[in-house]
């Protein structure tokens, strides 16, 4: 644990899993999303659905949404700034067998049919995990900067994605495979030290034919 | 491997100050320049007085609990106090920055969000009454990150696995050895006075009323500042713990793994499961 993190986050109270977690997750998954956010239904498990009230991780996880950090005093008032920002939003609770206690599942439209499913959890002293993108299974913190791809299963995804980042002098600071089977759908999650992104997404999707989508989320501002 | 000695050995090895010696091997683990590292913890005590002033300012409460700072700031100063000016200083502070932390106030995690008051309450209260440079309080945030960072190791700093030792009493042994930093104690008499109040709280469980951070989280917070207190005070007076404070924290891990869930921030015991503990909950999520 660096000293910074021993002495800190610096946070709006009271719960650093239940409150600075909520409202990271709710930040990741709106870099995720990558569009302004319109529609959102929130499903809470576990001990974030028993204590949201009482931990205010509804109004951090919408917080997050609207583009407010952990420590942003905004926090408490976040259904009215949510509100402005033209975000309307429902909060529901599901049971989730073997899930995480703090966790939550996003569920983003943008009113015309297109939408996006996110689940994520709060691991404990404000870091969090993103666990699902649409159904697929994968393990993100958000700390650095990555690049998400959605792929079949096939020979030669790695080297094409890890070449043309290389010959774009991207250093890669971690790459973690994912596939739902042999040959199957698969999704890679590739962490990049430094956050900028512009033009990657094209870049990594023109690769090869095996790559149907490329996400690329900008890493976290820690304090 | 982590551990307090190597801290105290660090120091008689290279005639660097304790907090240098902290920054140094934080320097070495996360690869920021020790430059860097002391600008953030810098920034991080100008958060936690932030905090403070702004905690003190108004009237905060959570779902249950109310303003009980300005209570024992009425009361100590009129009266004569039983614990002596400094105490219920300390106390006052740690208790309004945790009721703020309730309140959804910005706080800074020290360790954590639940112990949130100790740490700013032991060193603004002996700042007031030993006004310090800036640099040095600085220092001693160094001081109590660098044990809490062994904690963090050998132990755990989450209630969820270590119960309320691992948090609120964590935060009272980081406080206290910076404490025995900022009066002058050497590394050895540092390391003791974190060993000493560690040994103090050992099996402090973590049972929180309704989950939330509230009861008997703040007054934890309020009580604890005079044990880290009490704790340095014996370690500056040349009192040793028989038991070295690594060995100390070795059994804080030991004794955190053994204690049952019920007791590990589940809110399902301790003061938690009483029959005002249940009712308090039934009456808030009703």
């Amino acid at each position: 644990m660096r000293l910074a993190d021993v002495i800190g986050p610096v946070m709006i109270g009271p719960s650093s899993s239940h409150t600075a977690g909520a409202a990271r997750l709710g930040g990741l998954a709106k870099r995720i999303w990558g569009r302004p956010v319109t529609e959102v239904t929130l499903f809470l498990r576990g001990s974030f659905a028993a204590t949201s009230r009482g931990h205010g991780t509804d109004l951090a996880l919408l917080g997050g949404l609207t583009g407010m950090a952990p420590d942003d005093p905004r926090i408490p008032d976040a259904f009215s700034e949510a509100r402005k920002a033209g975000i309307s939003w429902e909060f529901n609770q599901e049971n989730v067998e073997g899930a995480h206690p703090n966790s939550v599942r996003f569920v983003f439209s943008d009113g015309s049919g297109t939408g996006m499913e996110i689940s994520g959890s709060s691991i404990g002293g404000g870091a969090v995990v993103l666990t699902e993108i649409d159904g697929f299974s994968l393990r993100l913190s958000g700390d650095l900067a990555a690049l998400v791809t959605f792929h079949e299963d096939r020979p030669g995804v790695v080297a094409a994605v890890t070449g043309s980042l290389s010959r774009a002098g991207r250093n890669i600071a971690s790459l973690n495979l994912h596939r739902q089977g042999r040959g199957g759908r698969a999704a890679m999650v590739i962490e990049l030290d430094e956050n900028y992104l512009e033009g990657l997404e094209e870049m990594v999707l023109a690769t090869h034919p095996a790559i149907n989508r490329v996400l690329a989320i900008p890493g976290g501002e820690d304090n | 491997m982590w551990s307090l000695a190597e801290l105290e050995e660090g120091c008689s090895k290279t005639g660097l100050s304790f907090p240098e010696v902290i920054i140094a091997r934080d320097s070495e683990r996360s690869g920021a320049s020790p430059e860097s590292i002391r600008k953030t913890m810098g920034s991080r005590l100008i958060d936690m007085e932030r905090s403070v002033r702004e905690a003190l300012s108004g009237e905060h409460r959570g779902k249950f609990i109310g303003d009980d700072s300005t209570l024992l700031e009425t009361y100590g100063s009129k009266g004569s106090p039983l614990s002596g000016g400094l105490v219920i200083e300390a106390s006052r502070i740690a208790l309004a920055v945790s009721t703020y932390n309730a309140s959804m106030g910005r706080i800074v995690a020290a360790p954590t969000a639940g112990s949130c008051g100790i740490i700013p309450g032991m060193l603004f209260a002996c700042n007031s009454l030993f006004p310090t440079p800036r640099e040095k309080l600085v220092d001693a945030l160094v001081v109590a990150g660098g044990i809490g960072q062994v904690i963090a190791r050998r132990a755990t700093l989450a209630g969820a696995s270590g119960g309320c030792q691992a948090e609120c009493g964590a935060a009272a042994a980081m406080g206290s050895a910076a404490l025995v930093f900022l009066r002058g104690g050497s590394p050895e008499a540092i390391t003791h006075g974190a060993g000493i109040t560690i040994k103090s709280i050992l099996g402090l469980v973590c049972d929180p009323v309704a989950g939330l951070v509230e009861i008997p989280c703040v007054k934890r917070n309020g009580s604890l500042v005079s044990l880290g207190m009490i704790c340095a005070d014996m370690a500056l007076s040349g009192i040793r713990s028989a038991i070295p404070p690594d060995e100390i924290i070795d059994a804080m891990r030991s004794v955190g793994n053994s204690l049952p869930d019920t007791l590990r921030e589940t809110g399902m015991g301790g003061v938690a499961a009483t029959p005002t503990g249940i009712r308090l909950k039934e009456e808030f999520s009703s």
